[in-house]
């Protein structure tokens, strides 16, 4: 998971499902021009505008987009900080294809993402709508759930995880108890990863407070409607609830997936910063710190981020295509 | 779900069961590790009850003692970077969020598009070529990597979070201010700050519990053990005698969480209510 899970989202659009919208709607500024008045208080915004975003101008030249270039610049050098970057052209790239454990790692961070992220907006909306409508204590049960969303990006909490799931750990004392016999699930490679998975979907709380909230959205009048005619419940959630929250799942898929693919924190701790065991948890972000702050082969670890950043950009925008087949907004 | 239908009484308590039930088995893991915490190590892999036997509190003692510094030591210095992130924060996001949401200016939605690209931005995208900005400015094992961003609203979440929120503000307020002779500085001052306390709230809740349990980069910043944060010192000891003293571990990563559930409990309502609202309109 991100370390950043339990985010609070930033708002879905309530129609449009792009990610960029226009700043919100203004009554239309007089024409520039035309009057020197309207020309100065135009020129005096403008001046008020720029210099309330400078400190935002900075940090975007210094460590956003400075980063960003520079990182691509880097991609075809060999640089190790020691010396000045050596120009490679495309040899990292071209290194990158061969890396088996390049492949590997790409290979476990999507299984991590597509297995962790359904699993737990599957429970995050199956909790929603168990809480819906009508529960007395609604807002405990929330906080309850919500919780671990908190606290799972923490070191304390991965520490937690490598306890147990280790051999003689709280889920092989608790398998005990009915004479079922455990592995040591974090040292075995089949196993390491579904304990990451595990993790994950523990902090369903998030998207299920966005689901709540998206539920509320739904008018009464839909479902009273449909009761006039003699719908089921069955009926009722296929034809009503689930339709008008597919915006809402969306919205969640997107933002669960980016933050997926740059989980850290858990794989490194519950692994002790290797990813194994057999490299079974070396997740993408792993092996990239691996390259660049433990070998410090900065060259071949600005590809790789490179690379990430593509497929993140490519994900995102295949996610915003297909929506179109399956997101419904109404009105 | 329907009106009609209101679950009977049975219903009613097989979901409450259900729910209860659900909610023990997340929290269990936590209740068994506060537990354990007060156990002596071997029975930590022994007993999967969470009612400790005896209460034994040499953990925490001993446990405190254990690394280089004090535990004091770490806990000031995961604060002092954690307070100075809440601060940064909160005036540089507030100042472009008032621009985005207020202000007519050319280029406004170009950079206000640039500002939400930015939000699926991964950090270790940028990582690497930021390691080598603070190596040029010998920022490495310094707080100031880890603080300065913040004061140039890095964070793009919290632009947006306040923008939406600024945007939700009657305009009726900015305009008779402005009548009475008000320039935008105080405006915002005066006017949009105190009226966005709520969205601060969210924001100054988030930056602390997100700063409080970042890993990544700290452990790439601070490589200095006399600047370890807790999540890095935890780190350390688990390398260093995690797997012979579990309950020392276990004691400091519970000292560890104990901001965050106190943030946790006094900030709820901003938490996941600021989320419902703030969230979706």
């Amino acid at each position: 998971m991100s370390d950043r899970v339990g985010a609070p989202p930033p708002s879905p659009p309530a129609e449009g499902a792009t990610a960029v919208a226009p700043p919100p709607d203004e009554p239309p500024a007089p024409p520039r021009t035309r009057h020197r008045r309207a020309a100065s208080g135009a020129l005096r915004q403008d001046r008020a505008g720029y210099l309330f975003l400078a400190p935002w101008f900075a940090g975007m030249a210094l460590f956003t987009i400075g980063p960003i270039l520079a990182s691509l610049y880097l991609s075809f050098t060999e640089y190790s900080l020691v010396k000045p970057p050596e120009w490679l052209g495309l040899d990292n790239y071209r290194r990158m294809l061969e890396d088996p454990r390049l492949a590997k790692s790409l290979l476990v961070t999507v299984q991590y993402v597509f297995v962790s992220v359904p699993v737990q907006l599957g429970l995050a909306l199956a909790l929603a709508l168990l809480l819906n409508r009508g529960v007395r204590g609604l807002s405990f049960y929330r906080s309850v759930y919500y919780l671990p969303s908190l606290l799972a990006g923490s070191v304390s909490i991965a520490i937690l995880w490598r306890q147990i799931f280790g051999s003689d750990g709280l889920v092989n004392q608790v398998l005990a108890l009915f004479g079922v016999e455990g592995v040591s699930w974090v040292a075995h490679p089949d196993f390491a990863l579904g304990t990451l998975i595990v993790l994950n979907a523990w902090t369903f709380g998030a998207p299920m407070v966005i689901f709540l909230a998206g539920l509320r959205q739904i008018p009464v009048s839909y479902y009273e409607a449909a009761e006039v005619d003699g719908a089921s419940t069955v009926r009722k959630f296929f034809h009503i609830t689930l339709p008008l929250l597919t915006p809402i799942i969306f919205f969640n898929l997107v933002l669960q997936m980016i933050g997926a693919f740059q989980s850290f924190t858990q794989a490194f701790v519950v692994s002790g910063g290797q990813g194994g065991p057999a490299d079974s948890t070396l997740l993408y972000t792993l092996y990239l710190y691996q390259r660049g702050f433990g070998s410090f082969d900065m060259g071949y670890a600005s590809a790789m981020a490179w690379t990430l950043l593509v497929i993140i950009a490519a994900l995102t925008g295949l996610n915003f295509l297909l929506a179109k087949r399956w997101v419904f907004y109404s009105g | 779900m329907g009106r009609d239908e209101l679950p009977s009484r049975p219903r009613r308590a097989l979901k409450h069961t259900l729910l209860i039930a659900f909610g023990v088995v997340m929290l269990y893991p936590l209740l068994w590790m506060v537990s354990s915490s007060v156990k002596p190590d071997d029975l930590i892999f022994r007993d999967p009850s969470i009612w400790p036997t005896e209460l034994d509190l040499s953990n925490y003692t001993n446990g405190w003692t254990a690394l280089e510094h004090p535990f004091q030591h770490y806990l000031w210095n995961s604060a002092v970077i954690a307070i100075a992130s809440v601060v940064g924060n909160l005036l540089s996001c507030s100042l472009a969020a008032y621009a985005f949401a207020r202000l007519r200016f050319r280029g406004r939605n170009v950079f206000f598009a640039l500002m939400l690209s930015t939000l699926m931005l991964p950090i270790h995208v940028l990582i690497v070529p930021q390691y080598v900005l603070f190596s040029w400015l010998d920022w490495i094992n310094t707080d100031l990597p880890l603080i300065v961003p913040k004061f140039l609203a890095h964070d793009a979440f919290f632009i947006f979070l306040m923008v939406q929120f600024i945007r939700s503000l009657p305009r009726e307020l900015d305009e008779a201010a402005r009548i009475d002779g008000c320039g935008h500085f105080r405006i915002y001052w005066r006017i949009i700050m105190p009226l966005s306390a709520p969205a601060l709230a969210t924001s100054a809740l988030f930056t602390f519990i997100w700063t409080w349990n970042d890993f990544f980069s700290q452990l790439i910043f601070l490589t200095n053990p006399d600047l370890y944060t807790v999540p890095v010192a935890l780190r350390s000891f688990l390398d260093g005698q995690g797997e012979t003293a579990w309950g020392q571990l276990f004691a400091m990563s519970i000292v560890g969480l104990v901001p965050i559930f106190g943030f946790f409990l006094a900030g709820q309502r901003y938490l996941t209510q600021g989320i419902a609202t703030t969230g979706i309109k």
